[in-house]
């Protein structure tokens, strides 16, 4: 077959949609399926990856949910545009970045208030005018 | 067209020493069903009555819109059936085995033969005889698939398989249900295969059908709670809890009712989560046989 641009790990227990999911994400986040791309239909990608036509229908639907692509009736899905899409990713980005945050301010010994305080400052631009 | 592709309903047949009760299936075009059960089950009882070979006491059977068994002659002719005791001619080779079927059969694709043949690593010329237990059972699939039939049956296609020889199987069963209108019935107590491609799953045990549903639905239901309960605290009743295990503060909670917010009952009467884990179709097909053995004992 060969055709598949994803890959099922066996051996990771987290269930097979939510890896499908992930690796969509993925694909669309380093730039390989830009706006608008075509995904595999549905069954092709089932048999592709050896994994459920219902499994491979369920990601389509969250991703469909959440912004990530558009379905059409009878003309397959593909990538949402990248309104919707980059503000979806960057959210994502920015709650990675913020968790590194709280992990250096826990490092640190700061308290959640001081950790948000220095946010607010940052946001308020305090920081910069400061200097 | 909307008429499923297998409905059985309220299906019953009495053997000295075994019955199936109230069987009821459906199979939707476009689907796989897997079908699993404990050796003994009746899986095979119920395909045998899928294929009029055994004519059931009661209850309906229809398969691609046919009665049967009345009209079994017609049904049959859009049907793939392989079992294992399904004999091939020992004397035969496996060429003269696919003469006879692309003779017998209007929608023999000889192209699609050949590169099964290729496929699955088999020597036509070989006779049945000598062909190891794995290749006979890949022959038999060859021979079903190749006519390429709306419906495919098929009685443990995996067991004795080697790992390449699933996986090619696996993925030949897949490419069936590319096309909407096919449609793939397999029994198997390899739940792993039956959890890695099917969009139906019916359980059976001792005759009965003892629990089916869509695959996402069957996994996303069951969770395993790992629980510390201190001391002075009792453990609340939840919802679907088939089984509970406690040792010292540690309890184990088995699920088969789980929604979002489910912990929350714990939680609010002091029992602290240690984790909430996702079981493997195969726990789920265990812990489904206990229970449903335990409650007709009881």
């Amino acid at each position: 077959m060969g055709t598949t641009d994803l890959l099922i790990s066996q051996a990771d227990r987290r269930p097979m949609y939510l890896q499908i999911i992930e690796q969509v994400r993925r694909r669309i986040a380093v730039g390989d399926w830009p706006s608008g791309y075509e995904l595999p239909s549905i069954r092709a990608l089932a048999a592709g990856l050896q994994v459920s036509v219902i499994t491979v229908k369920r990601a389509y639907l969250e991703l469909e949910r959440d912004g990530v692509i558009v379905t059409r009736q009878g003309r397959g899905s593909c990538v949402a545009d990248s309104a919707g899409l980059s503000a979806g990713l960057r959210h994502a980005e920015l709650d990675q970045h913020l968790g590194s945050a709280a992990a250096v301010g826990r490092s640190l010994g700061l308290t959640a208030e001081e950790l948000v305080a220095r946010l607010r400052d940052l946001v308020a631009g305090k920081d910069e005018e400061q200097r | 067209m909307s008429e499923p592709v297998i409905l059985l309903d309220g299906v019953e047949k009495t053997y000295p020493y075994f019955r199936l009760t109230n069987i009821a299936l459906q199979l939707d075009a476009g689907q796989i069903l897997g079908f699993v059960g404990p050796n003994g089950a009746g899986k095979s009882t119920t395909l045998r009555i899928l294929m009029a070979m055994v004519q059931q006491d009661r209850g309906t059977v229809r398969v691609l819109g046919r009665s049967l068994p009345r009209e079994q002659a017609a049904a049959k002719q859009d049907i793939g059936f392989v079992s294992e005791d399904m004999r091939l001619h020992g004397s035969e080779s496996l060429a003269w085995h696919m003469r006879l079927v692309a003779d017998l059969c209007p929608g023999w694709d000889a192209a699609y033969a050949t590169a099964l043949v290729g496929r699955f690593n088999l020597h036509p010329e070989q006779q049945v005889r000598a062909l190891s237990h794995g290749e006979r059972i890949k022959a038999a699939l060859l021979l079903a698939l190749a006519r390429r039939p709306r419906l495919l049956i098929l009685d443990e296609p995996t067991t004795g398989l080697d790992p390449v020889a699933r996986h090619e199987v696996l993925a030949e069963l897949m490419d069936v249900v590319q096309d909407e209108r096919r449609a793939v019935l397999f029994s198997s107590h390899n739940t792993h295969d039956v959890e890695q491609i099917s969009d139906q799953i019916a359980f059976i045990d001792r005759g009965r059908i003892v629990d089916t549903g869509d695959k996402e639905t069957f996994l996303d239901r069951w969770r395993r709670l790992r629980l510390d309960v201190p001391p002075g605290v009792t453990l609340p009743a939840a919802a679907g809890v088939i089984d509970t295990s406690t040792s010292g503060r540690q309890a184990i909670v088995t699920t088969r009712a789980y929604a979002p917010g489910f912990e929350a009952g714990y939680a609010a009467a002091g029992v602290g989560i240690h984790a909430v884990e996702r079981l493997t179709l195969e726990e789920i097909f265990v812990a489904t046989v206990m229970h449903n053995r335990r409650e007709r004992a009881a």
